[in-house]
């Protein structure tokens, strides 16, 4: 792969050039913190692209906003932090049940309420997945490194597209004001995912008729077929529907496009987790205190290793389970007061201990941290 | 003058009809006017599109045959910009009711009429949440009876083309389903300006507002808006006094102003990609 050119440059401005790489070509937001920088990005790359940004009055608005153009036919981001988020659900559930590519970055902040703006947190986890209301399919991608999240956010485009769902992305504080090297790539380089649609849009009247993924087929607004999207309860044909057998079978195909199409969804990464005794399950940042913590114990030889599910929702619960089930002890650092250990605790029927390492007071997670509660 | 024949099948997903609308309400008559506004101007049904948000009125986008998107409350108009703005190419019409546009999406009114983008908002307003069964709106005249106001309603009105005026809307004007060719008019007019335009239709929910408040016919609910319009031209011989309790029809606001969309073509990609 040929770089394009290499950047010192934050975890935010990596989503921005990822995104442009991944062909995001419309972004809405609202200036909020720890996230603004990915607004300011997109408003200077997007027009050099001859993509379109803009700045909408809300939270709710730059959400809808960005999900009228995603019908248009433009991949379409936008993003904010804690508040910005809760405020974005109603909309994103429309997302979800009409089944339009889209992705949210929610660089997390300390909450509830207005918290911590400019703090660390991964106050969201629970709320990424649960956030908006009603049974939903959502795919919730947290990555670690500055480079990562280049790759990742495109990824994150790929997912929303190939399977008509919005991609929630989630950095923090952290990872989103970090700076690095950054390899910076083309579009021409990465291997990019376009919608499914119809061969033939022209009069096409089932929109969502689904293709072998179970993702519908249907084309954007403008292409000749006329058709209706709604956030009621609908038939194949987009209009809304009482019938109870076609109700329950929308909702069990929301649920399967995600549950079915899993193995093309999750991405982990495992760091000695062979014959590992101690497994650290953690994700997003606080992953890189973790990495050092595996990392100088095994020096020390403590037989410990690291989970680290990158994809995290849905949850990888078949890989967890094998890379963990040998395991004595499990340690999951978060920052906060334990989401995603409630998704451990789930997956590994508490078969073995499983410790929390949390924190909220808006300092990062030490490796340190994570050392004693290994040796503990 | 003999009005041409509107061919109104053209324009209606006939195989969801009947609709879900009371019988008497209003709502069908602006839907008709909107249809006729349309088919005037000859505009493409593949490159027409109709958002709506939450309520009565927002259900009209399932009846008729463009690309229709049926949001959630109050925010059709921020779908429709970014619809705008993704491809500017699109005639893009909003469907609202008073609730839905001056309530829960006030914020988003005030500021699609301050960007000036070319979308044609058509507020359908009854006085009343008539989806949810008959609560107070910002539109409701004091004193009349809702089923959140058992005691009389004691919140102002907004008058929305005021609002929109003073936002910015580069077409402001008000209809009623009584003399619903004007409104036909309007739409047209509102459709061709390269700008935001605001058509405010006061039409009746005789199930709710109109039992409530002694209208209980539709045909009471016509003589109503009938007895309380004035035109505008009327109206500027008219002392306030003489005002009260009437509700002006007419143009309010008619100007030609750059639009957005294409400010953001010429001023920002063109200073963008060096053209300018
Ligand atoms: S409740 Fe009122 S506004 Fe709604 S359909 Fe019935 S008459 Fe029309």
């Amino acid at each position: 792969m040929k770089v394009k050119e290499s950047k010192f440059i934050s975890g935010n401005e990596a989503i921005a050039y990822g995104a442009i790489a991944a062909g995001c070509r419309f972004f809405a937001g609202y200036p909020i913190s720890p996230s603004s920088e990915i607004a300011e990005n997109m408003s200077f790359l997007l027009p050099k692209y001859g993509g379109k940004f803009i700045q909408m009055e809300d939270e709710i608005a730059s959400i809808g906003a960005a999900i009228g153009a995603s019908i248009a036919g433009r991949k379409s981001m936008t993003a904010t932090s804690g508040p910005g988020f809760s405020l974005k659900q109603e909309n994103l559930g429309l997302a979800c049940m009409a089944e339009i590519p889209l992705v949210v970055v929610n660089v997390m902040r300390g909450g509830p309420s207005t918290g911590a703006p400019t703090s660390p947190a991964q106050a969201d986890i629970l709320q990424s997945r649960w956030g908006t209301h009603g049974d939903h399919p959502i795919i919730v991608i947290a990555p670690t490194m500055v480079q990562e999240i280049f790759f990742e956010i495109v990824r994150a485009f790929n997912l929303a597209e190939r399977f008509r769902n919005p991609v929630v992305f989630l950095i923090d504080e952290i990872n989103g004001h970090m700076r690095a090297k950054v390899d910076i790539y083309d579009e021409s380089e990465l291997e990019l995912w376009n919608r499914p649609k119809p061969e033939n849009p022209k009069g096409w009247k089932t929109p969502y008729k689904r293709n072998e993924e179970l993702v519908p087929l249907m084309p954007d607004f403008g292409e000749g077929a006329r058709f209706n999207i709604t956030g009621l309860d609908h038939s194949e044909t987009g209009f809304p529907t009482g019938d109870p057998k076609v109700r329950q079978q929308l909702h069990y195909f929301l649920r399967d496009k995600i549950e079915k199409n899993k193995d093309k969804i999750l991405k982990n990464e495992y760091m000695e987790v062979e014959d590992a005794e101690i497994i650290v399950v953690a994700y997003g940042s606080t992953a890189r205190s973790a990495m050092r913590a595996v990392e100088v114990l095994g020096e020390k030889g403590v037989k410990v290793g690291l989970f680290r599910p990158i994809t995290i929702f849905p949850v990888p619960e078949e890989d967890m389970y094998r890379v963990c089930k040998n395991a004595k002890k499990i340690v999951v650092p978060e920052m906060n007061l334990g989401q995603y250990i409630l998704e451990v605790e789930r997956v590994m029927k508490k078969q073995m201990p499983i410790v929390g390492v949390n924190r909220t007071d808006g300092e990062p997670i030490t490796p340190e941290q994570i050392m004693e509660a290994i040796k503990d | 003058m003999a009005r041409k024949e509107t061919d109104y099948s053209k324009y209606l997903r006939l195989e969801y009809i009947p609709h879900i609308w009371c019988p008497g309400c209003g709502h069908g008559s602006i839907m008709k006017s909107i249809i006729r506004a349309v088919d005037a101007l000859g505009l493409d049904k593949d490159k027409t599109a109709l958002v709506s948000g939450i309520g009565c009125s927002s259900r009209i986008v399932g009846y008729m045959d463009f690309n229709t998107l049926h949001t959630t409350h109050g925010r059709a108009l921020a779908f429709a910009t970014g619809i705008k703005m993704a491809r500017p190419e699109l005639n893009v019409i909003v469907a609202s009711g008073d609730g839905d546009a001056t309530a829960i999406g006030g914020n988003h009114f005030i500021h699609a009429c301050r960007r000036n983008i070319d979308i044609t908002l058509v507020v359908f307003n009854n006085f009343i949440y008539g989806m949810t069964g008959g609560q107070y709106s910002p539109t409701t005249p004091i004193g009349s009876y809702a089923s959140t106001s058992p005691y009389g309603n004691i919140d102002p009105s907004f008058n929305i083309c005021r609002l929109a005026e003073a936002a910015g809307a580069t077409y402001v004007a008000r209809a009623n389903v009584y003399s619903i060719a004007q409104a036909d008019n309007f739409i047209k007019k509102g459709i061709q300006n390269k700008g935001f335009s605001v058509i405010e239709v006061i039409t009746h929910c005789p199930t709710y507002y109109g039992r409530k408040n002694k209208l209980k016919t539709p045909a009471d609910n016509l003589r109503w808006q009938k007895d309380v319009s004035v035109s505008i031209q009327k109206a500027k011989k008219m002392s306030e006094d003489e005002l009260k309790g009437k509700i002006i029809t007419g143009e309010f606001v008619n100007k030609t102003e750059k639009e957005y969309t294409q400010k953001y073509e010429e001023f920002v990609i063109g200073k963008a990609q060096g053209k300018i």
